[in-house]
């Protein structure tokens, strides 16, 4: 190639970024940084280059290559980290956010490799989980975490474990229930056959022998498998509430009863099969419901945001110390990037806090010499020391989360139809059941007992206890497809009986990056020095943004300083007078422009042109529009009010419009819509949000990284499909009435049953037809009318 | 016609050695992680065996 080099661009071997320098290389090949170099040398000592093999540029880049792993020297923290130990070994496991090809499972696989005292690696690879054994003797979990960092593969190390967390939720044994039921329902119903299909009299000890199998298998099926439900109804009977489980465990029950006497009287075939069939088909119901995101948390609070540890000054000295340690007084050293995890007063070093997680907004703030610095900010630039002024539950930020709000559980905020429905259900039910009792009663015992059991056998509610998960579970893979993850299938309901919406700006409906000014006007290097040297004394947003922009320039004596809010700001610098802000504020006059925030400059009354701020709305901010009639939207800004007229073009008022608001008040705001009886949905990102999105009726996370933090909520949404918000909620409208349709087809079949049940003529075979019919019938409906649902919306 | 009672339990003992099986994988883990081990199968190892040999 005859081309000019410089133009050919070069990609680092190990990453994949571009290099700008040809300062590193090894064995002819490109790296962009020291880091990736020395990740490569690394893996080539151990013989491990096959993983450049599998994928092209498999690696992370390494451009940040400061290790802090100290803090797993102190034996506290190391307690709460591993799963397991003894004399020989330990082990542990790590989350890995890089993990995302087949070179990251080999490579990770192959520790041994490079390091002898790993005895055992295994990837979970949906989950992102790193499990290793290894020899404590050998080598320490610090030494572990670094060898990681140098191949780098840095675990997530985070207070509150997700992966403990994970694995507590999934000892239910719900699999192997399901596994019991259906091997008996298997063969009962190979043993059923003989019955319906008619046996001769003289076969007549087969018959015995059939209908005692069939009770021995519905054992298993009624006391393992179907036990929660007795466990649940029980428990719910106790708090005087009727739930659906009720009404199942009671067709349980009566099926089994009536099923053992039929057999040990000789008097029927019993109902085994439709009992194996009912509990196997409702334990694959729950089985559906229970949907999990194995890399997704939505319980997450300030503690998986916060460092585990952080350095003190004792003596001098640095000492690591459990976040939980910290203690008022405590003089804290935190490095660049490093998170402030307690309210704190600046002792030495020039601070530059970013409070992006805080307020979304990522400018970072000057901070000088004894000023407070709020917990939650992230440093920017050198070391800095300050002192604890409060403990890190009580700062500003985290004492957010003792608030009630956070204190009771409150998993389903509101009824499910299921449950409102299943009350009526279970009253009807026992009502039809007892008057058919009596009504054989006097004419003929055994009818009435025939009748009264065949009742609660017909209406067991199996279709209607189904429904809920078949649709929702369906509801949820496509809201899934489309980047909106739910917690659970109960959210859909909630989404649906939202009436309000409440919305964050900054990071909700705006995009994170900020890079959008346009300079409109010829500045001079000498103007650019003398603008900047203005705005660097503001703290308003657009200044912060105008000296990010221009860069670094010398700083220069300003004098006269004078800011007026939401106008602008008059200096004197070098001599000039600068005047930058409002068109008004700088030149005096202000003819009515079209949309877009713009900050003019002025130089010793010369108008030099202006700085303009395009807005970086999330695409599909405008769809929201279509909201109007049908929800109150409400909009809660940290921010000042500069885009309050930007945002009209959004939301039409400016009533709805909140600026200045503290995490507290946003919390606040929606306790008293709710108050008001508003059904409210808070849209949030931040931890700033953190609190309205617990109090709200749902709290939904935006995002756009789903893997990145995200604060504890119901929903987390991928920024990307926030246009497809009022598709979700119509969606999620149709999903409930999708539940009510095949509520109705389920009562039909329960009509069709009832009318053969009341004369006390239910045989085996009807119920043993109709329980399955029923029960494919509102499962096919059920995934095809959320399918179908899903077109309309063109969600699928 | 006898012979349907060892037949049927013949069967019963099949299907139930089948049970446990599912059950002891399940305890042991094998069902947890369905999706690495169909990546980590197409990784080839020869180089691996030869410097272990």
């Amino acid at each position: 190639m005859t081309g000019n080099p410089t133009i050919e661009k070069i990609s680092c071997y190990h990453c994949g970024d571009d290099c700008l320098t040809e300062a590193y290389t090894l064995d002819d090949k490109h790296f962009c940084c020291h880091g990736c170099k020395s990740v490569y040398q690394l893996l080539s000592e151990s013989q491990l280059c096959n993983y450049y093999t599998y994928n092209d540029h498999p690696g992370a880049t390494r451009a940040r290559t400061d290790r802090r792993f100290d803090y797993l020297s102190e034996p506290a923290i190391v307690s709460q980290l591993i799963d397991y130990t003894d004399d020989q070994v330990t082990m542990v496991t790590f989350y890995i956010p890089h993990i995302h090809c087949s070179s990251c499972l080999w490579l990770l696989e192959k520790l041994h490799k490079i390091n002898p005292a790993v005895h055992y690696c295994r990837v979970d690879f949906l989950k992102k989980q790193l499990n290793i054994r290894f020899d404590h003797h050998r080598i320490s979990l610090q030494q572990l975490v670094e060898l990681l960092y140098d191949i780098g593969y840095e675990p997530l190390i985070s207070l509150q474990d997700v992966i403990k967390e994970q694995s507590a939720a999934t000892k239910d044994q719900l699999v192997q229930k399901i596994a019991v039921a259906g091997f008996c329902f298997g063969n009962v119903m190979l043993l059923s056959f003989p019955e319906y299909f008619g046996i001769s009299a003289y076969e007549h000890s087969f018959r015995l022998f059939f209908g005692w199998l069939n009770v021995l298998f519905s054992l298993p099926v009624v006391f393992y498998s179907g036990r929660e439900y007795f466990v649940s109804a029980w428990q719910n009977l106790r708090r005087k509430s009727l739930n659906i489980d009720f009404p199942l465990a009671l067709g349980i029950a009566v099926l089994f009863i009536r099923t053992f006497f039929e057999v040990a009287t000789h008097t029927g075939a019993g109902f085994a099969d439709t009992l194996c069939g009912l509990v196997f088909f409702l334990l694959v119901g729950k089985f559906v419901q229970k949907k999990t995101y194995h890399h997704i948390s939505f319980e997450r609070d300030y503690r998986s945001f916060f460092p585990v540890a952080v350095n003190t000054i004792v003596d001098e000295k640095e000492k690591p110390v459990p976040l939980a340690d910290l203690h008022t007084g405590h003089r804290i050293l935190i490095r660049n990037n490093e998170i402030i995890p307690a309210d704190a007063i600046l002792l030495k070093g020039h601070a530059l806090i970013d409070f992006s997680f805080v307020t979304g907004e990522s400018v970072p703030i000057n901070k000088t010499w004894g000023e407070i610095i709020y917990a939650g900010g992230r440093q920017t630039g050198e070391a800095i020391e300050l002192e604890v002024i409060k403990p890190v539950s009580q700062s500003y930020l985290t004492q957010l989360w003792n608030n009630e709000a956070f204190n009771h559980k409150q998993d389903n905020r509101m009824q499910t139809f299921n449950q409102k429905v299943s009350k009526y259900f279970t009253v009807v039910l026992l009502v039809i059941a007892i008057s058919s009792l009596l009504f054989w009663l006097p004419t003929d015992i055994n009818r009435g007992i025939a009748a009264f059991t065949a009742v609660l056998i017909v209406a067991c509610p199996c279709a209607l206890a189904l429904s809920t998960p078949f649709t929702m579970s369906a509801a949820l893979s496509i809201f899934d497809r489309n980047l909106f993850y739910l917690k659970n299938t109960a959210v859909v309901e909630q989404l649906a009986a939202i009436d309000t919406i409440v919305m964050d700006k900054t990071g909700t409906i705006t995009t994170s990056d900020n890079d959008n000014i346009r300079l409109n006007a010829q500045l001079s290097d000498e103007e650019r020095e003398l603008v900047y040297n203005v705005c660097m004394h503001s703290n308003h947003p657009l200044s912060r943004m105008i000296c990010r922009y221009l860069g670094t320039h010398k700083r220069l004596n300003v004098t006269d300083l004078s800011e007026a809010a939401g106008r602008g700001i008059t200096a004197s610098v070098n001599g000039y007078q600068v005047r930058i802000g409002s068109e008004q504020h700088v030149s005096g006059y202000s003819r009515n422009t079209s949309a877009g925030t713009k900050v003019h400059v002025a130089v010793d009354g010369n108008y030099k042109g202006y700085f303009a701020f395009a807005h970086q709305y999330r695409e599909g901010l405008k769809n929201i529009n279509g909201l109007e009639n049908d929800y109150e939207l409400y909009l809660l800004s940290g921010d000042q009010d500069h885009e309050r007229f930007e945002l009209i073009r959004f939301f039409k008022t400016t009533d709805k419009l909140f600026f200045n608001q503290s995490p507290q008040d946003k919390l606040d705001f929606t306790g008293k819509l709710q108050e008001h009886g508003a059904k409210v949905m808070m849209i949030g990102d931040g931890l700033n949000d953190a609190g309205a999105l617990k109090q709200s009726d749902l709290g939904i996370a935006v995002t756009d990284n789903v893997n990145n933090f995200s604060p504890g909520s119901d929903a987390i949404m991928d920024g990307r499909s926030f246009g497809k918000l009022p598709a979700f909620l119509k969606f999620s409208k149709d999903t409930v009435r999708i539940i009510h349709a095949s509520f109705l087809i389920s009562l039909t079949y329960n009509f069709i049953g009832l009318s053969y049940a009341i004369t006390g003529k239910l045989s085996p075979l009807f119920a043993a037809i109709l329980m399955p019919v029923s029960t494919v019938t509102i499962i096919s409906f059920t995934s095809l009318a959320t399918h179908f649902a899903a077109k309309k919306r063109k969600l699928s | 016609m006898s012979v349907i009672y060892f037949l049927i339990g013949c069967s019963v003992v099949l299907a139930l050695i089948f049970l446990t099986a599912f059950f002891w994988a399940q305890r042991t883990g094998q069902n947890e992680d369905l999706y690495t081990p169909s990546v980590r199968i197409l990784l080839d190892d020869s180089e691996d065996a030869d410097t272990e040999k």
